[in-house]
């Protein structure tokens, strides 16, 4: 019998259901549609699901869900945005004790341990629930050129954005990737950790009953380098996040990125496994998948008869 | 004007709201009585009726107010500020959860249409709420050096035209930077500010944090010109302001001053009539024209001011004027009798003086405080109605031949808060903008807000921007 919730220590009682981890693409939780699955098991070995091995035509059709979502994501306010991150963070309290539990088993933590890595996780939705509408004010600005015009900067949203995400941070590390690609419009395929996928595949639940309108954040399981070689390969994704990738993998993903001349984050030394996700994110999340627009605007001049301005 | 579609009443339901006989003042999280157990009566200005009686605070009260949010200060600026975020998070999700209540109140004791209580000032309240939760783990990325620090105890004076969105622009920032408050909402307003100490309750904010003084000016020189209070906010008008700025000179207190104002709504002859009518309407008649921000003197182009006037007055034909808390109403009632006798008397005297009154025809309620949508028209600069603020639902007219002059004439007043500008062209919009004297310059639109966006005026109009980014620096030690 595994360690696995809900049958936890109530075995004798009655025997558990078991939830099926499905994928969330488009709003909705497929099983692959290669119809693979592979064993997850927890850090002492003992089974506890068996996740969707996802396929290249899953990455496809992730993309095709994440484009279809990006104009309405993209168009909306930043305030209506924050408003959904927000209630991320809500619902994913309310869910505290599934996910502290799914964590402890995907990473071997104690379970005052992984209560804390809950916590920041739902902590990090605030805090880039807040960035929303402020990051435009802290990322873009009038410039003084010198002439008669306005010129305005404004930050926008790179579209798709392929996130690889850390294999040792299940869920804290999950969200502290893709939620910085989601809170300034883009919208995100997601690889979760290869060995811990559960944690990623449960957040995809959170999502669905959050207001996150369905296709802005896409959840595969499965090989990361299987499911990672088409995203990065893929002509209408606009960036990639390597986090989850090792040295020789993200070397390999980023010249393939290069076709289409995607935005790459390289993984960094406190992305790797035991970094510190605790940590206080800054902006670097934000800013790395954000287009710079300018816009030049004459501004005129009233002229003393009023015949130009 | 007679219509051949009478509109059937509309009234929002009072049952939502639920007020009681009395309150206390709120101090260190308990509501208690005034030292000195004054109390005074708000009444709905719509119908007279009284609504509630309130502890009239006094000296000692503001001492016992201002101890207890010193005392808040130390953990409550010591708290990180992701956990200070949360706090205001709640507090704005509450105040949407019960933004219909407190709709319907603030329509009960200000008089304005449930129409604007609804879709303007609730939910700019919880945004401005929202906004500023968001800066307070942010304060490193805002511009103001690493780990700025906040002042101490804030003490806010507030007007009674947009009562809780006035107390959510000095509360957010205030707390967010890590400060404490003691708030006075005006005398005739004070019962959202007591709802909101309830809202306080819910989202379990520690004690002394904020502390709601309800009362009489007294009361609020009291709380300015108290020696433990580090910063001062105020908004209200402009003699109230000059004397605040000179009662804290000699002293380390920090100053926000939000006062009056006379903004110019300038209407070029290539603006599409009815969107520029729309909007000398919005701009002036909007909560009865009791805004700082009002676009009381219309700068039209001469050549289009015969068929600005004559579609400006058939819109104001159409405004429905009666029950506030009609859905269908555009124009309630003014917010005191005292208030509906100074627009008075400044509507007598721009007659006296000799410009041309035109009244929209519309029937007045025999109860509450009323003023019929005016307009006055062959207004020159030298006319008081062009002068002084009115702060009422009176817009005086003036015209103008080019861009400089309207530029001349916009600038012609001791304020400097907001104006609008009505053209299709793009670089006359920035090059007359540029020019103008005014904190908040609205292109093709009037009296939009947000709380992203700074606010704040010019010359008499005070100093300091609330509101943005920029609302920050008030209630930092930067």
């Amino acid at each position: 019998m595994s360690d696995r919730e809900p049958n936890h220590g109530d075995a004798e009682r009655r025997l558990g259901v078991f939830k099926t981890y499905k994928l969330y693409v488009g709003g909705k939780f497929p099983r692959s549609e290669s119809g693979r699955v592979y064993e997850v098991t927890d850090s002492k070995g003992a089974w506890l699901a068996n996740a969707p091995k996802s396929s290249r035509k899953d990455a496809r059709d992730a993309v095709v869900a994440a484009r279809k979502a990006f104009g309405g994501w993209s168009g909306a306010t930043a305030y209506n945005r924050g408003q959904v991150l927000y209630r991320v963070a809500e619902m994913l309290e309310g869910r505290r004790e599934q996910f502290v539990r799914e964590v402890a088993a995907a990473e071997g933590l104690s379970k005052s341990k992984a209560g804390a890595v809950v916590d920041a996780a739902i902590d990090r939705w605030v805090w880039y629930a807040g960035w929303t509408d402020k990051i435009g004010q802290i990322a873009g600005g009038a410039n003084p050129v010198a002439g008669p015009f306005l010129n305005l900067s404004t930050p926008e949203p790179t579209g798709v954005v392929a996130v690889l995400a850390p294999q040792g941070s299940s869920l804290l590390g999950l969200v502290s990737v893709v939620a910085p690609v989601i809170a300034t419009g883009n919208t995100a395929v997601v690889v979760a950790s290869a060995d811990a996928p559960l944690p990623a595949l449960s957040l995809g639940e959170v999502l669905a009953t959050s207001d996150v309108p369905g296709g802005v954040v896409n959840i595969l399981t499965g090989a990361t380098a299987e499911i990672a070689a088409p995203l990065a390969a893929h002509q209408d994704v606009n960036a990639i996040d390597l986090t989850g990738a090792d040295a020789a993998l993200a070397k390999e993903l980023e010249i393939a990125a290069a076709d289409n001349l995607k935005r790459v984050l390289r993984p960094r030394d406190v992305d790797a496994d035991g970094g510190d996700w605790l940590a206080s994110p800054g902006t670097h999340r934000l800013t790395a998948f954000l287009e710079t627009k300018t816009v030049w605007h004459p501004t005129g001049a009233l002229g003393a008869a009023g015949s130009s301005y | 004007m007679a219509s051949a579609f009478e509109y059937a009443p509309a009234p929002e339901s009072r049952s939502v709201v639920d007020i009681a006989p009395s309150y206390g003042l709120f101090i260190d999280g308990e509501f208690t009585e005034a030292a000195d157990g004054k109390v005074f009566k708000t009444v709905s200005p719509s119908t007279e009726e009284v609504l509630s009686e309130v502890a009239q605070a006094g000296q000692a009260d503001v001492d016992r107010a201002v101890k207890a949010a010193r005392k808040a200060f130390g953990k409550w600026s010591a708290l990180p500020g992701s956990e200070r975020a949360k706090y205001l998070f709640r507090i704005a999700r509450i105040i949407q959860e019960r933004s219909r209540e407190l709709a319907v109140l603030e329509t009960l004791d200000n008089g304005k249409p449930i129409k604007e209580t609804r879709d303007a000032d609730l939910p700019l309240v919880a945004a401005h709420f929202f906004y500023y939760a968001g800066w307070a783990d942010k304060l490193d990325h805002a511009g103001y050096g690493a780990n700025p620090r906040p002042l101490g105890v804030a003490g806010q004076v507030i007007p009674w035209n947009f009562p809780l969105l006035m107390l959510a622009w000095k509360i957010a920032p205030a707390l967010a930077t890590g400060n404490t408050v003691v708030l006075k909402p005006a005398e005739t307003t004070p019962l959202s500010a007591l709802f909101f100490a309830d809202i306080c309750r819910q989202a379990g904010l520690p004690k002394g944090v904020v502390n709601i003084l309800t009362g009489y000016g007294d009361a609020g020189e009291a709380l300015v010109t108290h020696p433990d209070v580090n910063k001062v906010a105020f908004t209200g008008s402009t003699a109230v302001g000059k004397a605040i700025a000179r009662s804290v000179a000699g002293t380390d207190k920090k100053v926000t001053l939000e006062l009056g104002g006379k903004g110019a709504n300038i209407v070029f002859d290539d603006a599409p009539v009815d969107q520029a009518v729309e909007g000398i309407v919005t701009g002036i008649f909007f909560n009865q024209g009791q805004v700082c921000c009002a676009g009381s003197r219309l700068l039209v182009q001469e050549s289009v001011r015969d068929e600005v006037l004559d579609a400006l007055k058939r819109r104001l034909s159409t405004l429905r004027l009666g029950d506030p808390l009609d859905k269908n109403t555009d124009i309630g009632a003014i917010n005191s009798a005292e208030q509906l006798a100074r627009i008075t008397a400044l509507a007598e005297t721009g007659e006296a003086e000799g410009a041309e009154r035109w009244t929209a025809p519309c029937e007045l309620p025999s109860s509450g405080y009323w003023f019929a949508p005016t307009l006055f028209t062959n207004v020159t600069q030298a006319h008081t109605v062009a002068r002084d603020e009115i702060f009422g639902p009176v817009l005086s007219v003036l015209t103008f031949r080019t861009p400089d002059e309207a530029v001349a004439k916009a600038n012609n007043t001791q304020y400097g808060l907001s104006a609008g500008i009505w053209t299709e062209k793009g670089s006359r919009i920035l090059a007359v903008a540029g020019k103008l004297r005014a904190g908040v310059v609205w292109a093709n639109t009037f009296n939009k807000f947000d709380p992203t966006s700074p606010f704040g005026g010019y010359k008499e109009s005070g100093y300091g921007r609330e509101g943005g980014r920029h609302g920050l620096e008030a209630y930092l030690d930067v």
